[in-house]
């Protein structure tokens, strides 16, 4: 379903991805973990055209993201994307803001949007916030509003960018559930994440990138047990320490 | 201090009447210049933040140019040099063709400097959005207009509310250089006053009072607005 | 379209215009001076914990920051010599003007500055034995100067650029000594626009400056 073959980036000198190929079935859940400053984030920013790149191809569902003439608009809005900051839009309520897409790109009427974003709240179990603003609400809540955002938009792939690590520890789980749920449900799903918990409990493959590069990509199983390159043992051995 | 103060003075006529039309054109200056300042200091603030180059370049000229040079010299050339350089028959209506060709220049030429700040202010508020606001409006599937009209600009607008209010009063003062080119406005009238009743102190401080009169309450009133679209929950905008 | 315009009049008027410039140059210095001095004694008596002192220095900023310019300098214009009895020149009364306006301006951006340095700093200086007044002068304003350089540098422009006001009673800076040509000769267009694009180059290179300053100063 999504194809990345060789693709390169840079920052003016700086290499920030270093031919990264590798290929995401549908119903498969990846988890892309590494140190900060690996270009795990834009790598899965590529994927939906957020950030351009310079060589290589990246196909979605068929459509090729780089090439110039795609609309990039309407495939943006078949794949959804979580964010770390969870950047809900803090002028319009949560119900406003599951419903923006959905009228705007999608052309729904204004009453059936309503009726999709309440049933998505009521799946991330935030009814009773719908006409609050975002900034009323805990991080933890504000991160499963937007991932109803991106559902709304009935997404053949969901992306999320480090979904909880700006989230106090107490949060964490009620986000990750929600995420589990999808992916038993066979959401197609990229996720970059420190979370090793979850990707044991739901990856089928897990991605391990250092300085712009892909260094390893395993079975989750065998990533866990044992993983080839030494710096994916280091890095497992300081996150899973403690 | 060897002063007869004389307040009767400024109820005579015309005097009253010069000070009353002096404050009317000031209010009237003003207000038309900031809709056009408003208006395309949004757009040049906007070009200013896009991906395309050629735009960002074209506001970039244009903040560089009236920024850079004294507003009163900027009034001497729309008023004295632009329309000789225009082709004679435009030349000559700008010059006696429109009806009030100095308010209209004073318009034009505060209006087109007050743009100048209004797009900086405008630039700076969508740059304080962080950049994953705009990302995350594309990645539903916006388009670049959509994102502007929905995100950016309802955000970017409420945090610069305190600044554009001080560009706002801006214009008051300056509707003041108006009175180089012939505008009868308030300090204008005020200053005529004084040469003919050589009463100048209580010409001066009426409208002292006038201007402080209008601060006040344009401060208060945006207060009111500012308050009212303020986002729920919210201490301030525009942290990063 | 320009056959019409006679450029040589520039140079004829050259010497005019280079005093005009240097009494602009002497008004901005000395202005800015005045009103970074003035102005930095009203930031502390604004911000002063003392309520009816900081009341005081508010209102003035505010009186002075809801007047337009222009009636600052007629109000001076008139009202100094008044004061003092006898005529002092323009130049002495819109000197005082410049200063006390300006002063308005200038204190906002320091108190700004100031505020910037985070109370904590405060508390650390009295925490090792400083006094109020100490902790201020050795911690608080050597910080809040150099975040607020670029602010005052870009203020200092836009006060060169209100130097042109004096025209409305007839300093003879720059501007007005062009304009004194140009209405003379009759040559309005040449002396404007060659007076503009002084202007415009003297503070783009201005603003040039302070904007590489502040990259050095952020980084």
């Amino acid at each position: 379903m999504i194809e990345i073959k060789n693709v390169s980036k840079w920052y003016a000198d700086f290499h920030v991805l270093d031919d990264c190929s590798t290929f995401v079935g549908k119903g498969d859940v990846v988890v892309i973990c590494g140190p900060s400053g690996s270009g795990k984030s834009t790598l899965i920013k590529c994927v939906n055209g957020l950030e351009p790149f310079q060589k290589g191809e990246i196909t979605v569902d068929g459509t090729s993201v780089g090439q110039k003439g795609v609309n990039l608009n309407a495939l943006r809005s078949r794949i959804g994307m979580v964010f770390q900051n969870f950047e809900l839009f803090p002028h319009m309520t949560v119900l406003q803001n599951i419903a923006l897409g959905q009228t705007k790109v999608l052309g729904r009427t204004e009453p059936e949007a309503h009726d999709r974003s309440m049933l998505l709240l009521d799946r991330v179990g935030l009814v009773d916030q719908a006409d609050k603003h975002p900034a009323q609400l805990s991080g933890g809540q504000q991160q499963r509003v937007a991932i109803a955002r991106a559902l709304a938009m009935d997404p053949i792939a969901m992306l999320f960018d480090e979904p909880t690590s700006a989230l106090d520890p107490e949060m964490i789980n009620e986000v990750l559930d929600v995420m589990v749920e999808l992916a038993k449900e066979g959401m197609t799903m990229m996720v970059v994440t420190h979370e090793m918990g979850f990707a044991r409990k739901v990856a089928d493959k897990v991605i391990f990138m250092d300085e712009g590069r892909i260094v390893e990509e395993a079975n989750t199983k065998e990533f866990f047990e044992k993983p080839r390159s030494e710096r994916a043992q280091e890095f497992l051995s300081k996150i899973l320490s403690h | 201090m060897n002063y007869n103060w004389n307040w009767g003075v400024l109820l005579d006529d015309p005097y009253l009447m010069w000070m009353y039309t002096g404050f009317g054109w000031t209010c009237l200056v003003a207000i038309c210049a900031w809709v056009i300042a408003f208006t395309l200091g949004s757009i040049i603030g906007v070009m200013r933040t896009l991906d395309n180059g050629i735009a960002r370049g074209i506001g970039t000229v244009y903040v560089e140019i009236f920024r850079n040079i004294p507003l009163l010299v900027q009034m001497f050339l729309w008023y004295f040099v632009f329309p000789e350089l225009l082709p004679k028959d435009w030349g000559h209506f700008v010059k006696r063709g429109i009806p009030l060709p100095e308010f209209w220049t004073a318009v034009v030429c505060l209006g087109t400097y007050t743009a100048a700040r209004v797009a900086e202010q405008v630039r700076s508020g969508i740059g304080a959005i962080r950049n994953d606001q705009r990302n995350a409006a594309i990645a539903i599937g916006l388009t670049s207009v959509q994102v502007y009209r929905y995100v950016l600009l309802p955000v970017g607008f409420r945090i610069i509310i305190p600044p554009l209010t001080s560009d706002f009063l801006g214009v008051f003062k300056n509707s003041s250089l108006g009175l180089t080119i012939g505008v009868l406005e308030l300090t204008a009238q005020s200053r005529q006053i004084t040469e003919y009743t050589f009463q100048g102190f209580e010409a001066f401080t009426v409208a002292t009072v006038l201007y402080c009169l209008v601060t006040f309450t344009v401060m208060t009133l945006m207060q009111k607005i500012e308050g009212r679209t303020r986002i729920p929950g919210m201490l301030s905008l525009g942290a990063k | 379209m320009f056959k019409d315009f006679d450029w040589a009049v520039i140079g004829r008027a050259l010497p005019f215009l280079v005093d005009g410039m240097g009494m602009t140059l002497q008004l901005t210095v000395i202005a800015i001076f005045g009103g970074i001095c003035f102005g930095t004694l009203l930031a502390l008596l604004r911000i002063s914990p003392f309520r009816p002192i900081s009341f005081v220095a508010g209102s003035y900023v505010n009186f002075f920051r809801s007047m337009p310019l222009i009636l600052v300098i007629f109000w001076f214009y008139f009202l100094v010599p008044q004061i003092i009895g006898r005529p002092i020149g323009g130049f002495y009364s819109v000197l005082i003007a410049f200063v006390m306006f300006e002063a308005a301006y200038y204190c906002e951006i320091i108190r700004a500055g100031i505020q910037s340095v985070t109370r904590g700093q405060i508390m650390a200086g009295t925490a090792i034995g400083l006094s109020y007044i100490q902790a201020m002068r050795y911690i608080v304003l050597p910080q809040a100067f150099r975040n607020m350089i670029p602010v005052l540098l870009t203020q200092s422009i836009i006060m060169f650029q209100d130097t042109s006001l004096v025209y409305v009673v007839g300093l003879r800076d720059f501007l007005t000594s062009a304009d004194l040509i140009a209405t003379r000769d009759n040559r309005l267009v040449e002396l404007y626009s060659t007076i503009a694009v002084v202007y415009f180059i003297l503070c783009l290179l201005g603003s040039l400056a302070v904007r590489r300053l502040q990259r050095k100063y952020t980084i």
